[in-house]
């Protein structure tokens, strides 16, 4: 069964759209995608697809397996996960999990529950620990966050704050999140829940829900993102989660150009001679940037979250790295097309040409990622483009 | 970091100790709000243009939120960025409970997911970014000083 799908967004490190497209290929100058299908133990399938929601677009979702730390018994491998360069960590929906995991509890034996902030949404649950396992690589007693948990109902409202709810399956579209951002540690909200109320507690970094890949014993300095071109709007496209950089015989940085960034992966992006800050974020998805004043792109009629301009626009950009760090910069460009028309088909979920403002700002979120490998280094780790923090494509 | 120097290459900066000052709520006024820094419990300076000044506070969470206060002394924009969003209710003041109400009109709309782009004719409230590195504004297009536009609250 299918959700006839009415538009959904998901910005945060974080977005789904639901939309069709016929629009021109996006991706332009930089590389062409790759050729041939990687393989190995570094190498997990991703697809895109409806998600376990049925109503996503534009997202690329994997699977990961998780076991009680220790145990080769006590496992359960969980689809429907989001791959997320926007954020760190893996978040797994209360409702998807079966295997019973260790609850994180501070020194006097409360539980620890997080708050996660993400661009339009939070996540609340409890930290636990795992050992997450995604293709031959395994992260041992990896904290991470169990979300919507019915045992811990009751939402601070500091953590709330009016936002969108991310604690199911419908308002999250997926059964979980796995975030391979540029950080290590996710830096957010952590609050200690003893039976009564729970109160804002001071998280150590080692124990904070973290990026699995920082946990691997190889290939352990960030992931690349390999998904093909897509033309118009098709109803599946698969590509790969490559784990390391340059670690591998298939994780080469090849001709691709370094940025250098901020710890959570933010950049500079120069369109019309003025510069704004940027992100490159797999869970976003739609390419979100700027406004219809500073654009010229009209939004749709219907919503003024996507652009629906009358004919596909090209737009052209020039990245710049994070001041301060390699000073690298380069052009890219990438189409936008007319929501309303991409949204005619809800059989196809892979979409090319999907828009929308977020005024000042750019968030290159999946369509960015069609006919690119984009590669994400993490935070202080060493790799033949130099030491993470960086994105590349 | 970013927003803040882009902000900085626009705007002739005076960066002022203000060992008292405050930091008002949207549609509030500065002498209405004398506890919000304290609340905060952030440093603060103050930098001016023409027709405004602007609060600015960094949390020790290190979000920094500014205060876009008219030469009146009324509050008519705020802006933040940082690892987390501020303490809404307290940045919004007043104007939190339409705020929720339009996020929930928002999601009523489009499944409860999407970037926050809130535009009423008395209201502007724009949320985006992604983990670690939140941003938003919110402002008052009806209480902004002449000639002031909506690109300079960031």
């Amino acid at each position: 069964m299918k959700v006839i799908p009415a538009r959904i967004f998901l910005p945060f490190g974080l977005i789904a759209a639901l939309i069709m497209t016929f629009g021109c290929g996006g991706s332009s100058t930089s590389q062409p995608s790759q050729p041939g299908t990687p393989s190995g133990s570094n190498v997990q399938e991703i697809t895109v697809n409806t998600g376990p929601a049925f109503n996503y677009v534009d997202g690329a979702f994997t699977s990961v397996t998780v076991c009680s730390p220790g145990s080769a018994t006590n496992c359960q491998t969980i689809g429907g996960i989001l791959v997320d360069t926007g954020s760190p960590g893996l978040r797994i929906l209360s409702s998807a999990l079966t295997v019973s995991l260790p609850q994180q509890t501070d020194s006097g034996g409360s539980p620890i529950v997080e708050c996660g902030e993400f661009g339009s949404g939070f996540t609340w649950g409890p930290v636990e620990t795992a050992d997450v396992k995604i293709a031959g690589e395994q992260a041992s007693s990896l904290p991470i966050q169990v979300i919507g948990s019915p045992n811990f109902s009751t939402i601070p409202p500091n953590c709330s704050q009016g936002q969108q709810s991310l604690n199911d399956l419908t308002n999250l579209g997926a059964n979980g999140l796995l975030g391979v951002g540029q950080s290590i540690q996710d830096l957010q909200t952590y609050y200690a829940c003893p039976s009564l109320g729970c109160t804002v507690t001071n998280e150590g970094l080692a124990q904070q829900v973290q990026n699995p890949v920082a946990s691997f014993a190889t290939d352990n300095n960030g992931v690349i993102i390999e998904l093909p071109s897509v033309s118009g709007a098709e109803a599946s496209v698969s590509g790969s989660l490559i784990f390391g950089i340059g670690t591998q015989s298939n994780n080469g940085l090849g001709s691709a150009t370094v940025f250098g960034t901020g710890p959570f992966g933010d950049f500079n992006t120069t369109y019309q001679s003025t510069q704004y800050p940027s992100f490159l974020d797999s869970g976003s998805n739609g390419i979100f940037f700027l406004d219809s004043t500073t654009t010229g792109l009209t939004v749709c009629a219907d919503t003024n979250l996507l652009y629906c301009p009358t004919f596909p626009q090209t737009i052209s950009v020039l990245n710049n790295a994070e001041t301060g760090t390699n000073g690298a910069s380069g052009t890219a460009s990438f189409t936008v097309g007319n929501a309303d028309t991409l949204e005619s088909n809800p059989n196809n979920t892979a979409i090319n040409g999907l828009a929308g403002p977020q005024p000042g700002s750019f968030d290159f979120g999946l369509p960015f990622f069609f006919g690119r490998n984009v590669y994400v280094a993490i935070d202080g780790k060493s790799t033949p483009g130099g030491t993470g923090p960086y994105t590349a494509y | 970091m970013k927003y803040r120097m882009v902000f900085a290459m626009g705007i002739a900066i005076a960066a002022i100790a203000l060992p008292l000052a405050a930091l008002a709520s949207l549609g509030g006024d500065l002498s209405s709000v004398r506890d919000d820094q304290a609340k905060i419990q952030g440093t603060l300076r103050m930098t001016s243009k023409n027709s405004y000044h602007i609060h600015e506070i960094q949390a020790p969470s290190g979000t920094i939120v500014r205060e876009y206060v008219s030469l009146s002394g009324s509050v008519f924009g705020v802006a933040w960025q940082g690892r987390t969003h501020p303490d809404l209710r307290q940045v919004l003041g007043q104007f939190y409970d339409p705020y929720v109400q339009a996020v929930q009109a928002q999601r009523a709309q489009s499944h409860g997911r999407g970037p926050l782009l809130i535009q009423q004719p008395g209201l502007v409230v724009q949320m985006g970014g992604h983990m670690g590195s939140l941003a938003g504004r919110a402002y008052l297009p009806q209480s902004m000083p002449p000639g002031v536009r909506a690109e300079e609250i960031r």
